[in-house]
Parts: structure tokens; sequence; C-alpha cells
């Protein structure tokens, strides 16, 4: 008896604690609380881990200091799992008010309701559209805005192509062939071209096969349908099949991801690929002896017309189940003025969203410099960007033109087969 | 006594109740916790399973069993089951081998005691590793300008390069040999304490009858492991058959889709093509899968009781 009333505490103790552990798992709805007259807003996105050290906390911080009242918390991840996060988010309805977007999602959020129309929101505010470089629009709403581009430019080993004897990097497809050639030559486990064909990450169908279609002015597209069957893509299939059966591409190519390519490029394992400017700076820092330089990605020999440069963007939305979307604009417009885009740009080394923004760099440095003529010379091109399930697309791309480099069918095939399984998804 | 006498029958029935009660109440939070965590989760599942695309889509709608014909018929789920199959057989059959190996090894009198210490710690070391570690490493040293080729070729077995984890036709046993050499410290810990605990004097009686060391070790060591060895293969069998990470880190379920599991054709149905029904009918039939292979534990479990 005389332990009754301790075990009757513990037992009321045990239920009360599950019964507050359970409450508190269960009220998910994280906190954009409106403490004091201040608003906090959750901002996720992958930038900060890629941005140097406090960098982005510190323009939040600048854009808490001129919008007193509104608080900003970063929610930062490396890209996939921010990935994962923003579809768990979006899913849930819980997703942070602003989020970080990469174009291939915007289709698929903006069909599920969970990323706002941007188009309202600038009107609300008043929002002068002219200074946006660019706007990813669903049936004429803007859902994403890039705030900042990375161009994919050809990066050439200048040291190793010139001990194959090549000059200059090569400027059309006929040049390209006979330089990735002439460097696999050099033997020493060395090779022409990196191809990353990963189907983890199939980002590489987007930046290193159908770059061959844009540089040449091609699409993949017709009428916003697939169209992989066309003369520019069969003719940049083949080409690729062509490099393949030359045995002048990096060993690996089916399992390679981006930063494998950029590894060995580094360790001047490859010639010549094709990679996002934001590379370059990794590269400088891990071989500051490599000698390496930017041009344009060939385009067919008898093409003179305007190229296509693959990008990605860091873009940026906001999302549907925001209780503070005015707030969340405020972030959008901070990100995206002049001022604050230039300083963006430069930290992370990429091409400003901002028409008028220009980043410390391309005054700075040669090969930048170079980058943003080429930049400008031709137009930004990536048609996977709004496209329904964009990186299964590339992924489905990926597959069957793995099967064609494999020898299990013919790249018409392959095409044929890409084709039909693409339009099944649009 | 009169006071006793009065308040006695509420008292004992109330006494009663709470003796009765307090079990359920030592359990309440766990029981509570596991209708939130899994019983929740699981019957969502199957109810999204049953839906035309859910989450996409705001206003679903029942579609019955169509979401399960699409998910059985699909050419690639029975190229997944195949590869799982494979990869679970092969990985769980070596487990078991090296494992046991290695535990007799271990528990042999004839290596000494230092020796001992020295290569437990070298046999268990695969299990300190990460998945995330484990196939960054192996990645690493089956890429083709890797260690694995330059010893192979400096030993004169290879002329040219092995893209171990990028050809198809090496893809799936490659990963099928990284999961062999993750998992089968697991077993051989098990197996070892298993071995430890068989009485000295059943070896002695065996070899005053005349057995040799192969008698002794199928007649003795092997029946008195068989309870570990059974919970052990199928316990082995249910995580083997959920094994993601691994392979989503080092091959995505590629080249072509040699090496696409149940879990990362699962994954790619949720997460890539955002066909959130289609992979909730993929992950029931996991699930029915793992629950038949549980349902073999659970009797075999009870058997030993």
């Amino acid at each position: 008896m005389g332990n009754g009333a301790p075990t009757r505490r513990r037992i009321y103790a045990l239920v009360g604690a599950s019964v507050i552990a359970l409450t508190a798992a269960c009220g998910g709805e994280s906190d954009e609380s409106a403490s004091g007259g201040t608003v906090t807003i959750e901002f996720a996105q992958w930038w900060e881990p890629e941005l140097p050290d406090g960098s982005l906390r510190e323009l939040m911080d600048e854009f808490e200091e001129q919008n007193p009242g509104i608080e900003v918390e970063l929610l930062s991840g490396p890209y996939a799992s921010t990935k994962e996060q923003v579809v768990a988010g979006a899913a849930s309805g819980t997703m942070s008010d602003v989020v970080g977007l990469d174009g291939a999602w915007v289709s698929d959020f903006s069909n599920q309701g969970s990323i706002t129309s941007l188009t309202d929101l600038m009107a609300e505010a008043g929002y002068d559209e002219s200074e946006l470089a660019s706007q990813i629009q669903i049936d004429g709403a803007t859902y994403m805005i890039p705030v900042v581009n990375f161009v994919y430019p050809l990066i050439t080993n200048d040291e190793l192509l010139a001990e194959a004897g090549i000059d200059a990097p090569p400027a059309n497809r006929t040049e390209f062939i006979t330089a990735a050639e002439a460097v696999a030559g050099l033997g020493d486990d060395v090779s022409g071209w990196a191809l990353p064909l990963s189907l983890e990450a199939p980002n590489g169908v987007q930046n290193d096969v159908m770059s061959w279609v844009w540089a040449s002015g091609g699409s993949m597209l017709a009428d916003g349908q697939p169209d992989l069957t066309n003369a520019e893509v069969a003719s940049a299939a083949e080409y690729v099949g062509q490099l393949w059966d030359a045995g002048v591409i990096s060993p690996g190519a089916f399992t390679m991801k981006e930063q494998d390519k950029v590894e060995e490029f580094t360790n001047a394992r490859v010639g010549m690929m094709i990679s996002s400017l934001a590379h370059v700076n990794t590269i400088r820092e891990t071989n500051p002896d490599l000698q390496f330089s930017v041009s344009a990605i060939p385009a067919e020999d008898s093409y003179d017309g305007e190229r296509g440069i693959p990008y990605a963007s860091w873009g940026i939305g906001v999302a549907e189940n925001s209780e503070h979307k005015a707030e969340a604009w405020r972030l959008v417009e901070f990100l995206m003025s002049e001022e604050t885009n230039a300083e963006l740009s430069s930290l992370a080394n990429a091409f400003p969203g901002n028409t008028s923004a220009v980043p410390d760099f391309v005054e700075d440095d040669e090969m930048f410099a170079t980058a943003f003529e080429i930049y400008q010379s031709g137009y930004p091109a990536n048609e996977f960007t709004g496209l329904p399930v964009a990186e299964e697309l590339m992924r489905m791309f990926g597959e069957e033109f793995q099967g064609a480099l494999n020898g299990d069918q013919s790249i018409p095939d392959a095409l044929d087969a890409a084709q039909a399984r693409w339009v099944e998804e649009f | 006594m009169q006071q006793t006498a009065a308040s006695s029958p509420p008292s004992r029935a109330r006494r009663g109740l709470r003796r009765h009660l307090t079990p359920y109440l030592y359990l309440l939070p766990t029981v509570l916790l596991m209708i939130l965590l899994m019983v929740v989760p699981i019957v969502m599942v199957i109810g999204y399973s049953v839906q035309d695309n859910v989450i996409t889509n705001p206003n679903p709608e029942s579609v019955g069993l169509e979401n399960y014909v699409e998910v059985i018929t699909d050419p690639v789920f029975h190229t997944a089951v195949r590869n799982t199959v494979y990869f679970t057989g092969v990985s769980v059959a070596a487990h078991l081998v090296l494992g046991l190996a290695f535990a007799l090894m271990l528990n042999s009198p004839l290596v000494g005691r230092r020796v001992r210490a020295v290569f437990r710690m070298i046999y268990v070391l695969p299990w300190l590793f990460t998945v995330a570690i484990i196939a960054v490493l192996w990645r690493l040293l089956l890429n083709p300008n890797g260690v694995v080729n330059y010893l192979l070729d400096i030993a004169g077995l290879i002329d040219s390069k092995v893209e171990w984890l990028a050809n198809p036709d090496t893809a799936l046993h490659a990963i099928t040999f990284i999961n062999i050499w993750a998992g089968y410290p697991f077993f051989m810990i098990s197996l070892l304490a298993g071995l430890q605990g068989i009485p000295k004097n059943l070896y002695e009686a065996a070899r005053v009858d005349g057995a040799s060391a192969f008698h002794q070790f199928w007649h003795v060591t092997i029946p008195q492991l068989r309870p570990i060895i059974i919970s052990m293969v199928l316990l082995d069998f249910i995580w083997t058959t959920q094994q993601f990470a691994l392979i989503w880190m080092t091959t995505g379920g590629g080249p072509i889709n040699v090496t696409e599991m149940l879990s990362t054709f699962t994954y790619k149905l949720a997460f890539s093509r955002y066909e959130y029904s289609m992979a909730s009918a993929s992950a029931v039939v996991v699930l029915v899968l793992s629950m038949i292979l549980a349902f073999f534990y659970v009797q075999h479990q009870k058997a030993r009781d």
C-alpha cells in the first residue's frame, strides 16, 4: 500500500509524458509565428552550403534590417535533400514560405497547387518585371524566377590539348572529335571527353547530351510536345554515339555523376568536358596548376546561327500554403534587386537573374568575362525547365541511350523508344 | 471494523480495477507510439494505393486495384523482382557462409588470443561504416581508374580497365559483392556468440565416439547453431530485400536497369515521377512480401519458445 501512490504517480507521469510527446509529434505545422509583431518566414534552399560560409545569412540579416518586423529562418541542405524536403512539404502542405526551386520541379509543383502564382504577387506589390532576365511560366502565370544562372560552356584542358597538337578549343563537331581522339591518343589513362550518364542524377542528359542539340540551334520539342526523332536530336545523338565508338569517352560513363566528371577533369584524366561555370573555382582550388579555358559548345560544322548554351538556375518561388505571402514576396524582391542580385551572383560565380546587375567577377576575371561573352552572344537554353516530371524524362532518355551505346539497340530505335515514353508522360 | 466493512466493497473493486488496468497503462505509451508511427502510415499507404494519384491530385478517386495491376504488369517491375531475388539470395547465402567461416576461425583454439583479437577487429570493420561511406568507398575502389583495377592489372589478371559498376554485365554482381562485404560481420558476431555457447562436452562425447572434425561440425556445431542461423537468415532476407541506399548511391538502378530493385523502383515512382499511388501500390507489394518472411520468422521464434 505504501508504494501505491508513487506507483500511481509514475503511471500518470508516464501517460502524461507520452500524451505530451504525441501531441508534440502531431502538432506538425511549423510556426511562422507572429511573436511580438514579428513575422518569421522560412526559406528552404540548397544554396547556403554552396556559398561561402555565412554569406547567405549575411544577406538575410541585411534583408531583416531593411524590413523591420520580418525575420528569415534559413532551412539549408544539399540539393537532393532539399528536393525531398520540398516534395514532402508540398505533399503535406507544410512547404516553407519561400523555396529554392529547380526549373525541373516547377511544372509538377504548380500542377500540384503547392507553389503560388508570382504573377499575382508581383501585381499586388506593383513590381516592375522588366528587370527580370527570365521567368518560368506555366499556362501564362509565373511560378519561378531564376535568381542566378549557371551556364555550361565547354571547358578544355589547354595543356593536354597542346600536348596532343591541338592549338585552340574546338569550335565545331569535326574539330571536337579530332581533338578528343588526339587527347585520348596520349595514353596514360587520359580520355578525350567525359560523359556522365548516371541514372541516379540523370542531369547529364540535359547538360552533356542535349547541349549538342541546343548548341546547333536545335530543339527536342515541337509545339511543347516531345520531338526526339527530329533531325537535330538524331544528329546530336548519332554524334555522341560516334564519340563513344571512337573510344574517346572516359570509362565508367553509365554511373558517372557530375562531380565525378569534374574530378576526372581536375585530375587531368580527361581533356574536355561540358560543365557548370560554378566549377571553375573548384578546379582552381583543387588543382591550381591546371591550365584550362572556357569556350562555346561546338556546333554542327555548317551551323553559323546563335548557339544555345545550357544553364541551370537557382530559382525561387513562394508556397501556396504560406500565411505570409506578402512578406515572402518582399524576400524574393530583395534577392532580385540589382544590388543584392549582383552580390549573390558574385558569391555564387553565376550570372544574375536581374538584367541590370553586373557581378564583380565579370570585370575581375578573364575566364568569367569570356563566359559572359559566350552567354551574351548566344541564348540560354534548357528545354527541360517547366516540363512535367523533367528529371524522369532525363532518366528515361538516359536508359534508352545507355542501351544504344551498349549495343542493345540502334540510336534511332533508342530515340523512338524515348519519344514513346516521353509522350506517355506528357 | 465498521469503517472497514463500510468502505470495503467499493475499495476492493477499485483496487481490482486498478490492478487490472495497470499493465495496460504501462503499455499505453508504446501502443500509442506504434499506432502513430506504424499503423497510421501503413493504413494511409494502403489507402493511397487504391486511389488515382494522391497528393498531386487534390481530389483523388478510388480506382480499386488498378494501380496494383499496372505495377505488377510493368516489365521494369519484373526486372526489379528478378534483381532483388538474385541480390538478396546471393547476399544472404554469402553472409551465412562467410560469417560462419570467420566465426569458426575466431572461435578456433588453434588461433592465439592476440591474433584472434586483431582479426576480430579487422573482420568487424565493414559493419562500422554507414551505408553512405560504404557506397563512396566502393565507388572509388571500383572506379575504372581505381585501386581494384590497378591491383588486378599488376597481378596480370586483367588486360583492360573493367567498369565494374558501369558495365551492364558486371554491375549487379558488383553491388551484390559490396552488400556481402558490408553485411557479413553481423552474421559473424551472432554466430560467434552461438559457437561460444555450445557445451564443450558435446564435442568431447563426439570425439570419444570417433567423430572426425567434419562430423563434429556437421552433427554438433550446425544443429546447435540452427536456431540462430534460421533467425539470422530470415532477418537478413527481410533487411536485404529492403536495401535502398547502397544501390541508389552506387548505381541508381542502372546501367539501363540491370540493378533496379523493388526499393529503387518504388522510390523512382514516388520521387521522380510523383506517382504516389503507384509507389504506394508497389510499397504494399513489398510489405506483403516482407510480411510473408516475417510470418516465417515469428513462427520459427514461437517454435523455439
